[in-house]
């Protein structure tokens, strides 16, 4: 009763609502034109113009003529590919035993859907180097024991290698969340048709979870796709990403093969998160009853409880290499062609703390910034289609979300192109040297994150309390600053942090967008760093200080996702 | 004190091509307490919602006083609303939610003070304003709710299913609480229920919606005793329903022909209906039980049937009754005793022709 009650409230036509929204609806409009929609359109139209403006496809032709990028085509597609194979195969154990048993490694798997997230691939990269590298710790010693090495850091192995280790949790996270709202009755009732063990999982299980597979997989075939730092620290240039940025910055802004791999980019991102949400159209499995208990849980045999710490603790050891070499290697004096560093110091520290103070403060600006700018535009957007009845508001939310499917490169490369010459207001100064660009295509990037956190702490939010607060006399503009923000703080911190940990550790775009080293925040300095071996040292400090601003901006995200949801319902008796 | 008056003429409202309420035409006194009562779906949440601002009507008006307040922004009607699930805010102590409005109303620290002391003396609660909505029972969430909009002294009161998220014990204790409430203020009060019997026993007035049709407005008495249409008759009380034709009137009888039940021959009432198409409707209570065989009471008309079901209800027994095609429910008063007809019994049905009504929509 009282749902069915709700819900036609929802439906109801609501008394009109002024200007304001309107207002909100196009300002908001304006920025993602300008600041997303114009930029990726003219890198579309310029890889499709020639130089005198006629329509062509000539460039599409003249880029597959030329091997090296018919190579780097296929590296980058092969790469993305086999490292969601391999994300998925060390994350499906993983999401398994979590939702199945009951044991105590339960923990130490979220520890590790997380973990790897907190360590901006590139620098792991460089760490992986040390301990995985043809000469890092793991060969060093396998020759000594058993005259073997194995290549496993070299090229496009190195990359996948990197790739899956950094970005498995987001499969992890999505197929644990999915299982866990399979209803345990339909496990049941399977078990009671007479399917068991692998069958039922192939058969039931899997298929149930498969929406939040897809999604995390997709995920990660974007991002991989779409990755410029791991190949680049690498050294591995024949894929699609370091080739675009090579094009982009020696032969120039003008050359129209940059645009086309851009195009190609865009494409393949946009089809495989089209790709997984068509599939999936119309299959939603949350099939959770109210009342219904989750997957029913088991103690592990024995030899299933070794098999399963073998896997965790042979995973776990990967996932902390990284963190493990970028730590010793911001500790070493020396460190080359040893298992461990010779001997310890702290002096890295020191000179990051005396050169570097600039790119933390670079980073602080334009991470505050770009997060400040997040969170309000979410809210707004989050409030707009949640609250309001303005025709085409979806619209904000699709436009907003497509974000998703630029890579950072491709927006920054377009920022160049769409505001070449233009100046600031007022003076000559040109828009591309300032830092205000940089700080744009942070937000506008890391905006589907934000905004997500914002309609999940809207919908928390009964409309009621925001009716309720009408009814005794508050305007529109007052319940929204009363009542309606107050209740979504948490969820709004939470979207800030997420916007300001993603940013503070973003470099495609950072790499095309700084014009001058003042400019220059830590991500790009870590990058800078390491491209020497005397700056490795500091490189790795700047690197361990970026994990620890990141991984407890993480913890105190969940945090704030969790204390506002015990606000906002006690215990929801309604 | 605020005594307001409300008139509604012809109301309308569409949810895109799903009409949801009809030209409803209402006029609610100062300082009544007034039910809408309907099943879910009817429109009568959608009414309220429609007097405090939140659904827009789309031709008609809705006088407060006699202003038309059409088009007039919630906050600013005067009218406070207590919503079925309380709607406190999470993120405020009690005396903070009570203080809301007044804050809005930028009234002075001391009056604020002393009117918000006053509403929770009103409601008994003085001594909870430190505590959160959180740490309280349903019963006090449902109090401070009303605290928070007494406050602002609104011209009318709304209640949303004030009862409905409150146990059964809890629900009669409270109705008795709103209605002294509600007499102590003298506000003008408007609440909505889906349960007759809550309906009934607090409010002075009420209308039957249904389908978003005002189908009748009358005190508990009235639409008990004198419901205008079948669907009033069967949704205030139990109803038994004979649809047929009254055709014959003439000296002190009428003849009706039941549909499925055959003709029966009946003393003329002291307003007798107009011949044509019409519903037979009385109360189950209003029948008589008997044995064959037993005694009968001349002054009621009889019918055979044979039980079908019984069910024991304490007060009384309940029979469903097949007479002819139709199965009547009839009630019989239990006294410790008194023997219940099984299934399949041989029944008589008396039924008193004081207490027949003849609808004819």
């Amino acid at each position: 009763m009282p749902v069915a009650h709700l819900s036609t409230a929802a439906r109801a036509p609501r008394a009109s609502a002024g200007l304001g929204p309107w207002i909100a609806f196009a300002l908001i409009l304006a920025f993602l034109l300008v600041f997303l929609i114009l930029p990726v359109g003219t890198v579309i139209y310029t890889a499709f113009v020639t130089d005198t403006g006629a329509l062509t496809v000539g460039h599409f032709g003249n880029f597959f003529d030329q091997l090296v990028f018919r190579e780097s085509f296929f590296n980058s597609l092969w790469v993305a590919l086999a490292s969601t194979f391999f994300a998925s195969v060390i994350a499906l154990p993983l999401a398994y035993l979590t939702v199945r048993f009951e044991f105590r490694g339960a923990l130490l798997i979220q520890t590790l859907g997380v973990l790897p997230l907190i360590m901006p691939p590139f620098v792991g990269a460089v760490a992986l180097q040390l301990i995985f590298g043809r000469s890092g710790s793991v060969n060093l010693l396998l020759n000594d024991w058993f005259d073997i090495t194995i290549p496993i850091m070299d090229g496009l192995v190195g990359v996948t290698f990197v790739e899956s280790i950094h970005y498995f949790p987001f499969i992890l996270l999505n197929l644990v969340a999915a299982m866990r709202n399979i209803d345990g009755a339909m496990e049941e009732s399977a078990l009671n048709l007479g399917a068991r063990g692998w069958r039922l999982f192939r058969r039931v299980i899997f298929p149930l979870a498969m929406p939040g597979y897809l999604a995390g997989a997709a995920l990660v075939f974007v991002k991989v796709f779409d990755d410029l730092g791991t190949p680049l620290v690498m050294g591995v240039t024949n894929m699609l990403a370091p080739q675009a940025y090579l094009r982009i910055t020696s032969v120039g802004v003008d050359d129209p093969l940059g645009y086309v791999i851009s195009v190609i980019m865009i494409v393949f991102s946009i089809l495989a998160l089209w790709l997984a949400a068509r599939v999936m159209k119309g299959k939603d499995y949350a099939t959770l009853q109210k009342g219904g208990g989750a997957l029913q849980k088991r103690r592990l045999s024995k030899w299933e409880a070794l098999l399963a710490y073998g896997w965790i603790a042979l995973v776990l050891a990967v996932v902390l290499a990284p963190h493990a070499g970028i730590l010793l290697m911001s500790l070493a004096q020396v460190w080359s062609f040893s298992v461990l560093p010779d001997s310890y110091t702290l002096a890295h520290y020191a000179t990051v703390f005396s050169d570097a103070r600039g790119m933390m403060a670079n980073t602080l600006l334009y991470c505050v910034l770009a997060a400040g700018l997040d969170v309000v535009i979410g809210t707004a957007i989050a409030y707009l289609i949640l609250r309001t009845r303005l025709p085409a508001r979806q619209w904000l939310d699709w436009l907003a979300s497509a974000a998703l499917a630029i890579p950072g490169l491709v927006l920054a490369i377009g920022y160049l192109r769409l505001f070449k010459g233009v100046t600031l207001p007022g003076s000559d100064q040109l828009v591309v040297q300032t830092w205000v660009l940089i700080m744009l295509a942070y937000a506008v990037r890391r905006l589907p994150y934000a905004l997500r956190s914002c309609m999940a702490a809207l919908q928390q939010v009964h409309v009621s309390l925001e009716e309720a607060a009408q009814s005794v006399g508050a305007s529109r503009l007052s319940t929204i600053r009363r009542v309606t923000v107050p209740l979504m703080a948490g969820g709004i911190l939470a979207g800030f942090v997420t916007s300001f940990i993603t940013a503070a550790v973003e470099l495609s775009a950072t790499l095309v967008l700084v014009s001058t080293e003042s400019q220059a925040p830590m991500s790009l300095g870590i990058y800078l760093y390491m491209q020497s071996i005397a700056g490795r040292g500091p490189g790795a400090a700047l690197g361990v200080l970026a994990v620890l601003v990141v991984g407890l901006g993480t913890y105190f995200s969940h945090r704030f996702v969790e204390r506002s949801r015990a606000t906002v319902n006690p215990s929801a008796k309604a | 004190m605020n005594q307001a008056s409300l008139e509604c003429r012809h109301i309308s409202l569409s949810y895109g091509a799903t009409p949801v309420l009809r030209d409803v035409n209402l006029k609610i006194e100062p300082g009544e307490f007034f039910a809408l009562l309907g099943p879910s779906g009817s429109g009568k949440s959608t009414l309220l919602r429609l007097i405090a601002g939140f659904n827009q009507h789309q031709s008609g008006e809705l006088l407060i006083d006699g202003q038309d307040i059409s088009g007039v922004p919630p906050h600013l009607r005067g009218v406070g609303m207590v919503f079925q699930n309380y709607a406190l805010w999470p993120h405020m102590t009690v005396w903070d939610n009570v203080a809301f409005g007044l804050v809005e109303r930028r009234e002075s620290r001391d009056a604020i003070r002393r009117k918000v002391g006053a509403a929770l003396e009103l409601v008994g609660l003085q001594d909870y304003g430190q505590r959160r909505p959180g740490q309280l029972s349903g019963g006090q969430q449902q109090r401070v709710a009303l605290a928070r909009t007494v406050v602002i002294e609104p011209k009318l009161l709304l209640l949303d299913e004030p009862l409905s998220n409150l146990d059964k014990q809890l629900r009669v204790q409270m109705r008795e609480e709103l209605k002294n409430l509600q007499r102590q203020l003298g506000l003008t009060t408007i609440f909505v229920t889906h349960d007759q019997e809550e309906a009934m026993t607090t409010a002075d007035r009420m209308a039957v919606l249904d389908q978003g049709v005002l189908q009748q407005v009358g005190t508990a008495a009235g639409l008990y005793d004198e419901p205008h249409n079948r669907f009033v008759a069967g949704f205030v009380g139990t109803a038994n329903l004979l649809e047929g034709q009254v055709s014959a009137l003439d000296g002190d009888t009428l003849v009706f022909d039941a549909q499925d039940l055959g003709r029966l021959t009946l003393p003329l009432p002291a307003e007798p209906p107009a011949p044509g198409a019409a519903t037979l409707a009385f109360r189950p209570h209003q029948i008589r039980i008997a044995a064959e065989g037993e005694p009968a009471d001349a002054d009621r008309v009889w019918l055979q049937g044979r039980v079908e079901a019984a069910e024991f209800l304490g007060e009384f027994s309940r029979y469903r009754v097949r007479v002819g095609e139709v199965a009547l429910v009839a009630d019989q008063p239990h006294y410790a005793g008194g023997a219940m007809f099984p299934p399949g019994a041989q029944v008589r049905l008396g039924l008193a022709p004081t207490q027949l009504r003849y609808l004819h929509r």
